[in-house]
């Protein structure tokens, strides 16, 4: 490749080396890491499972042990997409100016966000399938829909590590995480039908609830595990892929803001 | 040469393709033409884009953060194969001038030029011929050396045949191989700096900024780092080094950009400045402070120029004046400096 023809964006070498330092590293801290991203979900299951699946035998028409085995996957995706993207973003640049050292190298910041929200969706993809084989355990039937369910958490893995990274580049310091979590992610997260059926509650919440990606991702991995149900399937598919996009676009915009002085 | 931590074979053993003709580079390390060759004679004029004179090129350059004017229309050359220095104190404007030369830093005003790449639309192809040594140690601290060399070999797209080589030559020059599955938190700062500087020298570039290589080493790792920059300066490879250290400008490099809020003050050879400002020897003159303030006087009158340096005065310029009691020295950077901008440097 000649370097007089101006060097592309997205290149795929810029978009391997970022990902072959994120995989490097991962070597050093895979068992914490992996252990906090299945086992928090797991417990959750267990706990809704059993607790209130020894008071609720069937929900949406699903044992309820189904239903929550599937919902929890979106669980899953946002503990292993959004969190360790808002916080090894922010300790990356603050503390360990790891970024100067990759924008140094031919990489630019649309190349690093993506390669890092790409690797984090590879192991969302991953450890989103975790909860729903502990769920078969207890009596989740296997099907073949389940295997659309890796692709399906990365696709909202990739969505959930972009938006963790814009938290980070828009965050001061750490502690303003806390405003996002208990402001906009706890209650993304209880109100996305994993542990209770949307239709369950007031209408201004289900509009809201309608407009939550974790909703979608908890929709269509149901229906893929129990079924596919046409274009209602690719409107959540839709909605997956568009907050994905406009969450990656927001990260890079707003990294850049934060790494090109 | 004696490199205490690296043979200098480690160095010749950078050979290269030749350089493509009619000055085409390639992206490919093993293509591109230049730098650390170990050929005698190949130095500086190999290195050289056809019609190009400077690997970095930079007029009137002007950053503003908000309302401080952190460089004020910077003017800089740094030719092909030679070490430039970027001497001023904290605050002066080096870093945000080394930062804009990755586009990590983008000018308000003024034209930037690297290897012939013009800035910040060019700025990523100017990347992957150049390396960085940052200031700040940003070493994957949790990784072993070889594998931090390996992640940056894959940075800086060193094709996969050559990325074991590379590494190999980066340890051998580092005098690290012995510590290649050493964890960074385990190594000396001294060892920590070396990696950091053969890190950014993988892939072979033409150019390389130093910000502040040396800054908070002992002088003994210090002299080692030394050796490795004039090393480099010999193989050809052009050198943008800022520092606050004068010695460390003074020895390593062929001109200096002496920098103050913002703005060069003087530029030049450092012995060249060196007589022009300060001549070639200062008169030392101790004293208590109405001695110092006297002798201040008299120097005014005799339009001499004079440096306060805490219990003395240097007097500059007086050719020997045989009448004046006082340490005759040779003068230095530093009273260049301390002219020019007033401010003492360090």
């Amino acid at each position: 490749m000649e370097a007089s023809r101006r060097l592309g964006r997205l290149e795929r070498a810029a978009l391997r080396g970022v990902m072959v330092r994120e995989v490097v590293n991962f070597s050093s801290f895979w068992r914490s890491s992996t252990f906090s991203s299945t086992v928090d979900p797991t417990i959750y299951l267990l706990a809704f499972g059993f607790g209130f699946g020894s008071l609720v035998s069937t929900v949406a028409g699903y044992d309820y042990i189904a239903f929550v085995g599937t919902g929890i996957v979106a669980t899953t995706v946002l503990f292993s997409g959004a969190f360790p993207a808002m916080y090894s973003t922010f300790v990356k640049y603050e503390f360990q100016h790891t970024y100067d050292a990759i924008l140094a190298a031919p990489v630019d910041t649309e190349e690093l966000v993506t390669g890092e929200a790409l690797w984090i969706a590879a192991r969302t993809g991953i450890y989103g399938c975790v909860p729903m084989l502990v769920a078969m355990v207890f009596g989740l039937d296997p099907s073949w829909g389940m295997l659309l369910v890796p692709a399906i958490a990365a696709l909202a893995g990739f969505g959930w590590a972009c938006f963790g990274i814009f938290i980070a580049a828009k965050a001061k310091s750490i502690e303003s995480f806390s405003y996002w979590q208990s402001g906009l992610l706890t209650p993304m997260f209880l109100v996305a039908g994993t542990f209770f059926p949307l239709d369950a509650l007031p209408t201004w919440a289900q509009v809201l609830g309608n407009l939550n990606p974790l909703f979608h991702c908890v929709e269509l991995v149901r229906d893929a595990v129990f079924g596919l149900e046409g274009w209602k399937d690719v409107g959540h598919l839709a909605f997956l892929i568009v907050f994905a996009l406009v969450s990656w676009r927001l990260a890079i915009r707003f990294m850049e803001r934060r790494l090109i002085l | 040469m004696t490199l205490s931590f690296g043979s200098p074979a480690g160095l010749h053993q950078y050979d290269r393709m030749a350089e493509p003709p009619n000055g085409t580079y390639m992206t490919s390390t093993a293509s591109r033409g230049g730098a650390l060759r170990g050929l005698p004679g190949s130095r500086a004029v190999s290195l050289q884009r056809d019609g190009l004179e400077s690997a970095i090129r930079m007029r009137g350059f002007v950053k503003r953060f908000g309302s401080i004017t952190a460089v004020d229309g910077l003017d800089l050359d740094v030719p092909y194969g030679t070490c430039v220095g970027l001497l001023g104190p904290n605050g002066a404007g080096k870093s945000t001038t080394m930062k804009a030369l990755t586009a990590q830093v983008i000018a308000d005003e003024g034209e930037l030029e690297v290897l012939g790449y013009g800035l910040p639309g060019d700025s990523k192809q100017a990347r992957a011929e150049m390396g960085v040594v940052p200031q700040l140690d940003n070493l994957d601290v949790s990784l072993t050396v070889e594998q931090n060399l390996l992640v940056f070999a894959h940075l800086y797209r060193v094709p996969a045949g050559e990325r074991e080589a590379a590494i190999e030559r980066a340890l051998g020059i580092a005098n690290l191989a012995g510590r290649r599955a050493s964890k960074v938190d385990e190594l000396s700062g001294g060892m920590r700096r070396r990696l950091l500087i053969v890190r950014a020298l993988l892939h072979q570039p033409r150019l390389v900024l130093l910000d502040e290589p040396t800054v908070g080493l002992d002088p003994q790792v210090r002299q080692e780092l030394w050796a490795l920059i004039d090393l480099l300066r010999s193989e050809g490879v052009s050198i943008l080094m800022s520092t606050h250290y004068i010695e460390e400008a003074e020895r390593l490099c062929d001109t200096v950009t002496i920098m103050s809020h913002g703005k060069s003050v003087a530029v030049g050879a450092p012995h060249g400045l060196i007589r022009e400002y300060a001549g070639s020897e200062a008169i030392e003159v101790y004293g208590p402070p109405a001695r110092l303030i006297e002798v201040e006087a008299v120097a005014r009158a005799r339009g001499w120029r004079t440096r306060r340096t805490g219990t003395s005065v240097s007097v500059l310029h007086s050719n020997g004046a045989a009448d004046l009691d006082g340490e005759r020295r040779v003068t230095n950077l530093e009273d260049v400096f301390v002219l020019l901008t007033g401010e003492e440097i360090a």
